[in-house]
C-alpha cells in the first residue's frame, strides 16, 4: 500500500535532485529506473489499493488509489519515461553543462511526477495542481531548443493551456462549493444535475479538451510537438495530452455516467471524428517528418473521444460498453508506446540525415536500420493493423460500434486507419529508397538512440500479443459505467 | 444599509471599474498599473471576506509580484499607444456566456454545502498549527502544497532554459548601476533588514496566525530584489551549486520529512508529538527557497556571460 505514495515520491525527488546534478544529472536514471519500474510492477499486482496522504482519509486529505486503469498508466508511463530517459542521456551528452542539458533533466521528472500524481490522485484540487506541474514543465520543453518558432510555438500553446487550467479551476472550485469535498470517490453517486455541477462540469471538461487538443482546440500542438527536441516531443506525444485525457475519461465514467446524456456523448464523439479527419488529411499534407508524427497525434487524440459514444446513452445495461471502454484505454497505451517510439526514431534520423525533409530521408533505412524498423513497427500499431496494441484497440471499438448498431462510428475508425497508412507509408517509403549518389552523406548514430525507439515499439506490439494480462489488469475495479454505459 | 454594505458596494463598483480599465486600458503600462490596482482592491476584498491569508496571498503575489513582472514585461514590449483597441464579437460572446453561466451557478448555491471546516477544527489540536489554513497546507493537503514549490522550481527553470546559449552559468539579469548615496541606494542599504525581519516574523506566525511560507517568502524576495537593484548585492550565478542547492532545498525538506513520515504511518505525515517544531522548520527553509525562486523569476534569465 505504500507503492502509489512510492509512485509519486520518487520523480519528485530525482526532479530535485537534477537541479543540483546539473551535467551530471542522467546518471540519476541508474537508481531512478529500475525503483519506479519495480514501484509500478508491484503496484500492478496489488490492485486495487490506496494510500491516504498524511494519513488524512478524505475529504480532509488527499487519497491516492490505484485500480487496475491507474496502475497500467503508471507502468506504462515507468516503461516510456524510461527509455526516454535513456535516449535523453545519450542526446543530450555534452562535456559541460549547457542550457539544454542542465534544463531537461528537472523538466523531465517535473512531467513524470504530474503524470502520476494525476494517474493516481482522485482529488479534483490535487489534480488541478498536477496539471499545472504538467503544463508548466511541457511549455518550457516545448521551447527548449530556443529558436524564434519554438518560442512562438511554446507561447501559443502557454494561451491555450493558461486557458484549460482557469476553466478546470472555476470547475473545481464551484464542485467544491456545491459538494463540500473535492474527492472523486466521495462525489460518485452524489453528483446530480444542478446549475453550479452543470457549468463546473462544461468548464472543466472545456479546459481539459484545451489541454489535451482536442479538434477544434489543436492548433497548439502540432507546432509544439514538431519542434522540441527528439525526447521531449516524445514526452509530450506519448504522455503530457494523454494525462488530460485521462481525467476527463475518469471524471465522466467513474463520477458523472448519470450526466453523460445523448447530446453530450455525440458531441464528444463528432469532436473526436472530425480530430481523426483533420488531423490525417494535415498529417497527409506535411513535407516534414516530426510535423506528420506530430499531425498523426491530433488525429490519434480523437479515437479516444470515440469513447463517449460507444459507450454512452442508450438508458439501459449496454453489453458493448465495456469492449468501447477497454479499447479506449488500449488505444492510449498502445499510443503512448508506438508515438514515444516514433518521435524518438525520428530523432535518429533526423541526427543521421541533418534535416527533417521527407526528401532528405532516402537511404536512412540502411544508414540507421534499427531505428527505421522500430518506426516501420510503430507505423504498424498507429494504422491499426494486427497483432498490435493500436488493432487490439480499434477492434474493440468497432465490434461496440457494429454492436450499438451505430455504424458510422465504425466508419471513422476504419477511414481513419486508412489514411493514417497514407501519411505514414510515405516517410517508410522515402526510408527505404536508395540515397542518389550526389546527396549529403549519412551520419551513423549511436546504439541507444536505434535500441530504445526499437523496445518501445515492441511494447505497443507486445500490448497486442499478449492483451490478456493488461487488460486483466485494466479491469480491476473499474467503474460500474465501463461495464454497462454511461447513463 | 449599514456603513459596511456601502463600503462593499463601493469596493465592488471599485473592483469592477479598475478591471474594465485593465482591458480596455489603450497603452500597455497604464493597464499594468491599472492591474496593480486592481489587485489591491482585490486584497481589501478578501480581507471584507475575512480570509486575510488569502489577502495576504493576493497583495504579495497576486498584487505585488505579478505587477513586478508585468512591468518589466512590458518595458520590453511596444507600448501599444496609439493603437485601437480591437473588437472580438465572438471573444465578447464567449465571454459573455461563460460569465452568465456562472452567475446563474454561484446564484443556485444560495446555501453552499458545509465544506470541511467542521472536519478541520476536529483535527487541528494534533495538526500541529493553530491556523487553519497553515494545518490544510502543510499536514492535511501537504502534497499539493509541495508541488506547488515544484510548480514554482519548474517555472524558474523554465524561465532559465531561455537564456543565451554564451551566457548559461553566469549572473542573471543586468548590471545595476546606482548612486551610492542616492535615494535608490540609501534604501537599498535602509531597508532590507528590516524587510528580512518582517518576512521572517510572517513565516514564524504563521503556524498561529495569517502567514506563511509563501507570504514571508514573497517579502524576503522583495528586499532582495531591492538590495540587487540597489546595487548592495549581485545576483549570484546559475552555475552556482550554493544557490541552486538554496532553492531546492525548501522542496527537498519538505519531500524529506514527508518520506520520514512513512514512520508515523503514510507519506507526508507528521507524528503530532512532532507536528509543531517539523512544520515551522519545513515552513522557514520553504520560504527561503520561494524568496530565491521568486526574486530570480523577476530578475529573469541569465544574460552575463561567466
Amino acid at each position: 500500500m505504500t507503492e502509489p505514495a512510492l509512485a509519486v515520491a520518487l520523480p519528485l525527488g530525482a526532479c530535485l535532485l537534477t537541479v543540483v546534478l546539473g551535467r551530471r544529472a542522467s546518471w540519476l536514471l541508474w537508481p531512478v529506473v529500475p525503483a519506479s519500474l519495480a514501484v509500478a510492477w508491484l503496484m500492478a499486482r496489488r490492485v486495487p489499493t490506496a494510500h491516504a496522504l498524511g494519513g488524512w482519509d478524505a475529504p480532509l486529505g488527499i487519497v491516492l488509489r490505484a485500480d487496475g486503469l491507474a496502475a497500467a498508466f503508471v507502468l506504462m508511463t515507468a516503461v516510456v519515461a524510461s527509455g526516454i530517459g535513456l535516449y535523453a542521456a545519450r542526446y543530450f551528452a555534452t562535456a559541460v553543462e549547457t542550457r539544454r542539458t542542465f534544463a531537461f533533466w528537472p523538466l523531465f521528472y517535473a512531467v513524470w511526477t504530474a503524470a502520476n500524481t494525476i494517474f493516481l490522485s482522485g482529488d479534483i484540487f490535487n489534480l488541478y495542481v498536477a496539471l499545472e506541474l504538467l503544463t508548466l514543465a511541457a511549455i518550457a520543453l516545448v521551447a527548449l531548443d530556443g529558436s524564434t518558432r519554438n518560442l512562438v510555438a511554446a507561447m501559443r500553446y502557454v494561451l491555450f493551456a493558461l486557458f484549460g487550467s482557469l476553466a478546470f479551476l472555476i470547475g473545481a472550485a464551484l464542485i467544491y462549493s456545491a459538494y463540500g469535498t473535492l474527492d472523486m470517490a466521495l462525489l460518485q453517486g452524489r453528483v446530480t444535475a444542478e446549475p453550479a455541477t452543470l457549468v463546473a462540469v462544461g468548464l472543466i471538461s472545456a479546459g481539459l479538451f484545451a489541454k489535451t487538443a482536442l479538434f477544434p482546440f489543436h492548433a497548439w500542438l502540432p507546432p509544439a510537438h514538431a519542434g522540441a527536441p527528439a525526447p521531449a516531443s516524445a514526452l509530450l506525444s506519448a504522455l503530457v495530452v494523454k494525462a488530460s485525457f485521462y481525467i476527463l475519461f475518469r471524471l465522466w465514467f467513474d463520477v458523472l455516467p448519470d450526466l453523460a446524456g445523448a447530446g453530450v456523448v455525440v458531441l464528444f464523439g463528432v469532436l473526436g471524428s472530425l480530430a481523426v479527419l483533420y488531423g490525417s488529411i494535415q498529417a497527409i499534407r506535411q513535407q516534414r517528418l516530426k510535423p506528420i508524427i506530430a499531425y498523426s497525434t491530433v488525429a490519434q487524440l480523437g479515437y479516444l473521444f470515440l469513447v463517449f459514444p460507444l459507450a454512452g446513452a442508450g438508458g439501459e445495461a449496454q453489453p458493448w460498453a465495456n469492449g468501447a471502454w477497454s479499447g479506449a484505454v488500449f488505444h492510449a497505451l498502445a499510443h503512448a508506446f508506438a508515438k514515444a517510439a516514433m518521435f524518438l526514431a525520428a530523432g535518429a534520423m533526423i541526427l543521421s540525415a541533418g534535416d527533417d525533409r521527407l526528401g532528405s530521408m532516402a537511404g536512412l533505412g540502411k544508414s540507421v536500420p534499427v531505428a527505421s524498423f522500430a518506426f516501420g513497427l510503430a507505423a504498424v500499431s498507429l494504422m491499426g493493423l494486427p497483432p498490435s496494441g493500436g488493432f487490439l484497440a480499434k477492434y474493440l471499438m468497432l465490434k461496440a460500434a457494429f454492436a450499438s448498431g451505430e455504424v458510422w462510428w465504425a466508419a471513422v475508425l476504419v477511414g481513419g486507419g486508412l489514411l493514417a497508412a497514407v501519411y505514414l507509408f510515405r516517410p517508410l517509403n522515402e526510408l527505404m529508397r536508395t540515397r542518389a549518389a550526389d546527396a549529403p552523406p549519412l551520419a551513423r548514430v549511436h546504439w541507444t538512440l536505434e535500441a530504445v525507439p526499437l523496445v518501445l515499439a515492441l511494447g505497443a506490439v507486445l500490448l497486442g500479443l499478449a492483451s490478456l494480462e493488461p487488460y486483466r489488469l485494466i479491469d480491476v475495479g473499474s467503474p460500474r459505467a465501463a461495464l454497462e454505459g454511461l447513463s | 444599509m449599514t456603513l459596511g454594505d456601502a463600503f462593499d458596494i463601493l469596493l465592488c463598483l471599485l473592483i469592477l471599474t479598475a478591471a474594465a480599465g485593465v482591458i480596455g486600458g489603450r497603452d500597455l503600462f497604464g493597464s499594468v498599473a491599472l492591474f496593480i490596482v486592481y489587485g489591491l482592491l482585490l486584497t481589501i476584498a478578501w480581507v471584507r471576506l475575512g480570509a486575510v491569508d488569502v489577502a495576504l496571498a493576493e497583495g504579495a503575489i497576486g498584487a505585488g509580484l505579478t505587477g513586478v513582472l508585468l512591468l518589466g514585461a512590458a518595458a520590453k514590449m511596444d507600448d501599444g499607444a496609439g493603437q485601437r483597441p480591437s473588437f472580438r464579437p465572438g471573444a465578447l460572446l464567449l465571454c459573455a456566456g461563460v460569465a452568465g453561466g456562472l452567475g446563474w451557478a454561484v446564484v443556485s448555491l444560495a446555501q453552499p454545502a458545509a465544506g470541511l471546516i467542521p472536519l478541520v477544527r476536529e483535527n487541528l489540536p494534533v495538526a500541529g498549527a493553530d491556523n487553519p489554513v497553515t494545518a490544510v497546507l502543510l499536514n492535511f493537503r501537504g502534497w499539493d502544497t509541495l508541488m506547488e514549490a515544484a510548480v514554482l522550481l519548474i517555472a524558474l527553470v523554465g524561465v532559465w532554459a531561455l537564456s543565451p546559449e554564451d551566457s548559461w552559468g553566469g549572473r542573471s539579469g543586468l548590471t545595476q548601476r546606482v548612486r551610492v548615496d542616492g535615494v535608490l541606494g540609501t534604501f537599498g542599504r535602509f531597508l532590507p533588514p528590516i524587510g528580512f525581519v518582517v518576512g521572517v516574523y510572517l513565516v514564524w506566525v504563521g503556524t498561529s496566525a495569517p502567514g506563511g511560507a509563501f507570504q514571508g517568502g514573497t517579502v524576503v524576495a522583495a528586499v532582495w530584489l531591492l538590495a540587487i537593484m540597489a546595487g548592495v548585492v549581485e545576483p549570484p550565478p546559475v552555475a552556482s551549486i550554493r544557490l541552486r542547492l538554496l532553492l531546492m532545498a525548501g522542496p527537498a525538506v519538505f519531500l524529506a520529512t514527508g518520506i520520514w513520515g512513512f514512520a508515523a504511518g503514510a507519506f507526508m505525515a507528521f507524528d503530532p508529538a512532532y507536528a509543531k517544531p517539523l512544520i515551522l522548520a519545513v515552513e522557514l527553509v520553504l520560504a527561503l527557497s520561494i524568496a530565491a525562486t521568486l526574486a530570480l523569476l523577476v530578475i529573469g534569465r541569465p544574460r552575463r556571460p561567466q
